[in-house]
């Protein structure tokens, strides 16, 4: 080795923001026109432990794809340091991947799995002549610094004197900590990390849990990790991305995600919730189960939204006291607390509490304003009860609309006298049936002739929303709402008459025995 | 009467018979005409005709060089096909396999003469290239033997690994090279096993070829269609004994690997 003394290491480039990697309206579309990652906007800073959450198929895993560069976005930009590396292929990334599977290299002893990327590696040394002239040469690294840090590693990870082993000879769990020493050898600058503890027994996944929130504190590498475990994420991270259907729902610390989600998704997925359907009444008041509540999101009056309720956030008093009474269903020893399941009127609600209440009982139930969480509703269908009449029409939210009957029965038909005739020549009266209804927020028309609709209402929200306004629609006699979507304008307090084509009204039978909510 | 039963045991009966009669006693027959003389007297005459004769020798050099190329070229073919029809997502490819397996079907005889009507109507008198044209012939016949245990092997070859190549540095030309074809070494293997030994005694297709030149099988063939058993068997023998070496040694290297590979099981 004729290398002078004074051989200094580059050091790696300043970031040039602190954002160590930004995803700009990344968007990807398969081949097969599915849209996997929808306007994708994203910022990681230096050094965090990053994890995206969401169920299987939300485009978590073809996000950590495009920042490892397996996958190409459609469109949209990646940005590494400032720099766009989204066209880049994986082997020019500064970027490295721990996969759900390990991806250890079967015909390679630990040793070489392990050195595997740092024998690829060329390093930029610099080196003085004898003119005291430095000039820089790319190079291999030596055997001697690849056997120092393949140890390094190997001790990282706990597995020192594994080199000379067969990958085969080794448990999940060993396989996986070889597979993230082969990663974190290169010294990226990011590690992704994707569902690695998705195929461990729960103990090992525990202990791992521990193990790479350490590694992550020790190597201060920026960790982007996926997971569908919202336990795993909360645990572990600094900043969590819940994302569903290909888009972000929210982004914060694992506290702001528990304690303040932005929609009903991200309560449901994190943590239990009770949800409900509630209106605003007052300012910082709001309605459901029937009962009035202060809270602490300011909405508009009249506006309808989804109440989230954690069932720790509801305590148990005697019956009068609370905002709201009840029956207990059932209660549940989990261990550190009860969950009690109590019914008020029609509804059920969830209680997480260490006070047991005993079956039967009627309990009251207090809610303290920073236990409620007020979300925006969002839209797209209108959800009715409805029963059919002697004429085939269909009876839902204070109104009579005709409807296709036929849907209720595959291939069945309607005979002269209004039965209905299934596939089987079976003859159904349908009177007094009670049905599902459904109906899109697009399929609803307004009209100022009273006739002309099935139901009638005043408006009672307006909302533009772009390209069209939202309307809610109210009926006098039981305050059913109807929202719909149309381009013209109307005006707040105007009475109109609900139009609904036959053809858009979905009915479903009503499953017997089902617990309505 | 008692229902016929049969236990495991007599299941095998059937087998067996048919292991004796057409494995164990011609190979008895084989080794006894090998070491025996027109007369039925025990004697190595044959044993040292063979390997003293520098025609008997001559064949066996040609045989094996006939071989080795034919191996060769059907594995440059066979192996960029294989490769491409495993890894691509091309829709068709199924069809494209077919299309390489597809001559199997056709009868032999009729392969080969449509071919050499093709060579003659190229190369105008095909005795001018009996070599060549013995491994084109060969290499059309074998063909798909070489294609289908490395399709196989290829596109068993788990995806991930290739993406965890590139991640850790390697470019496109380096993760083919230290790992996709090391993971198909098994493939390799057994394509070169169906392919190396046939092509050392199909003689058939020199014949229609006129390729004059005798390798292995002609060998046989002609001791064999002049009566003398003896020196015809002791081939066979030492083709037998050749095609036994080869396997132990392709084993030796498939069971290391398949040892390997049912680690990522």
């Amino acid at each position: 080795m004729s290398k002078s003394e004074n051989v200094t290491k580059s050091t790696r480039k300043a970031p040039k923001s602190e954002n160590i990697i930004e995803l700009i309206d990344v968007r990807k579309v398969f081949d097969d026109e599915t849209i996997a990652v929808d306007c994708f906007n994203l910022k990681v800073k230096k050094g965090e432990f990053v994890t995206f959450l969401g169920p299987s198929g939300c485009g978590k895993t073809t996000t950590l794809r495009m920042i490892a560069g397996f996958e190409l976005p459609t469109s949209g930009q990646i940005l590494l340091n400032g720099e766009d590396i989204s066209k880049l292929p994986p082997n020019k990334r500064p970027v490295n991947t721990v996969f759900q599977k390990y991806a250890l290299f079967p015909h390679l002893n630990v040793y070489e799995n392990i050195a595997f990327g740092l024998r690829l590696k060329k390093v930029e040394n610099t080196y003085t002549n004898k003119n005291g002239e430095s000039y820089k040469k790319l190079e291999r690294l030596t055997k001697a610094e690849i056997d120092k840090k393949v140890k390094k590693a190997l001790e990282i990870v706990d597995l020192e004197g594994f080199e000379k082993r067969s990958v085969s000879t080794l448990s999940g769990g060993q396989q996986q900590r070889i597979a993230i020493a082969r990663a974190i050898v290169n010294e990226p600058e990011i590690l992704l990390l994707d569902e690695p503890l998705g195929a461990l027994d729960l103990k090992m996944r525990k202990e791992m849990q521990i193990e790479l929130k350490n590694m992550h504190k020790k190597l201060g590498i920026t960790f982007i990790y996926v997971t569908h475990d919202q336990e795993e994420a909360l645990t572990m991270s600094d900043k969590i991305v819940v994302i569903n259907d290909g888009d972000i729902q929210q982004t914060g610390t694992p506290a702001e995600i528990y304690n303040e989600p932005v929609n009903t998704f991200v309560a449901d997925f994190i943590g239990e919730s009770n949800i409900f359907n509630g209106a605003v009444v007052g300012n910082l008041k709001v309605k459901f189960c029937g009962a009035t509540f202060d809270c602490l999101d300011d909405y508009e009056i009249n506006q309808l939204v989804d109440v989230v309720v954690r069932p720790e956030d509801i305590k148990i008093c005697k019956p009068g006291e609370g905002q709201l009474k009840g029956k207990v269903i059932s209660t549940v020893f989990k261990g550190v607390h009860y969950e009690t399941t109590v019914a008020i009127g029609k509804f059920e609600i969830v209680i997480q509490s260490t006070a047991s209440a005993e079956v039967g009982s009627v309990i009251g139930l207090k809610i303290e304003p920073d236990g409620i969480h007020l979300m925006e509703k969002v839209y797209t269908v209108n959800k009715y009860d409805g029963v059919i009449t002697k004429n085939n029409t269909v009876k839902f939210g204070d109104g009579e609309f005709e409807c296709d009957v036929t849907q209720l029965y595959p291939n069945s038909h309607v005979d002269e006298e209004g039965y209905l005739i299934t596939a089987n020549g079976e003859k159904l009266d349908l009177t007094g049936v009670e049905v599902n209804v459904e109906v899109g927020t697009h399929d609803i028309q307004m009209s100022d002739d009273m006739d002309a609709g099935g139901a009638q209402g005043n408006i009672i929200s307006m909302i533009y929303k772009g390209d069209h306004y939202r309307y809610i629609v109210r009926t006098e006699e039981n305050e059913e709402d109807y929202v719909l979507s149309c381009p013209d304008l109307w005006n707040t307090g105007d009475l109109v008459s609900i139009i609904i084509p036959k053809e858009k009204i979905k009915l479903s039978l009503v499953p017997t025995g089902e617990n309505k909510k | 009467m008692r229902a016929l039963r049969f236990n495991r045991k007599q299941l095998c009966i059937p087998y067996a018979v048919f292991l004796v009669c057409f494995v164990i006693a011609p190979l008895l027959v084989i080794v006894f005409y090998a070491f025996t003389n027109g007369q039925g007297q025990f004697t190595f005459d044959n044993f040292v005709n063979f390997f003293l004769s520098t025609n008997t020798l001559g064949t066996l050099v040609y045989s094996f060089a006939l071989a080795i190329v034919t191996t060769l070229v059907c594995l440059i073919i066979a192996y960029p096909t294989a490769y491409i029809l495993a890894r691509s997502n091309f829709k068709k490819k199924y069809v494209l396999l077919l299309l390489f397996i597809l001559p199997m079907w056709i009868n032999f005889t009729l392969r080969i003469t449509a071919l050499k009507e093709i060579l003659s109507f190229i190369e105008g008198n095909i005795s001018a290239y009996p070599f060549l044209n013995s491994v084109i012939g060969m290499t059309y016949d074998f063909l798909p033997f070489m294609i289908l245990p490395l399709y196989n092997s290829l596109s068993k070859l788990d995806k991930n690994l290739i993406e965890a190549a590139s991640d850790l540095g390697a470019s496109r030309f380096t993760v083919f090279l230290r790992v996709t074809l090391p993971l198909s070494v098994p493939g390799i293997i057994s394509g070169v096993t169906m392919v190396l030994l046939p092509s050392m005694t199909n003689y058939v297709v020199l014949d229609m070829l006129y390729n004059s030149t005798y390798i292995m099988g002609s060998l046989i063939g002609s001791y064999f269609s002049a009566y003398d058993w003896n020196n015809g068997s002791l081939i066979s023998l030492v083709l037998l004994v050749i095609i036994f070496i080869v396997t132990l040694i392709s084993n030796r290297f498939s069971d290391k690997d398949s040892e390997n590979r049912g680690a990522v099981l």
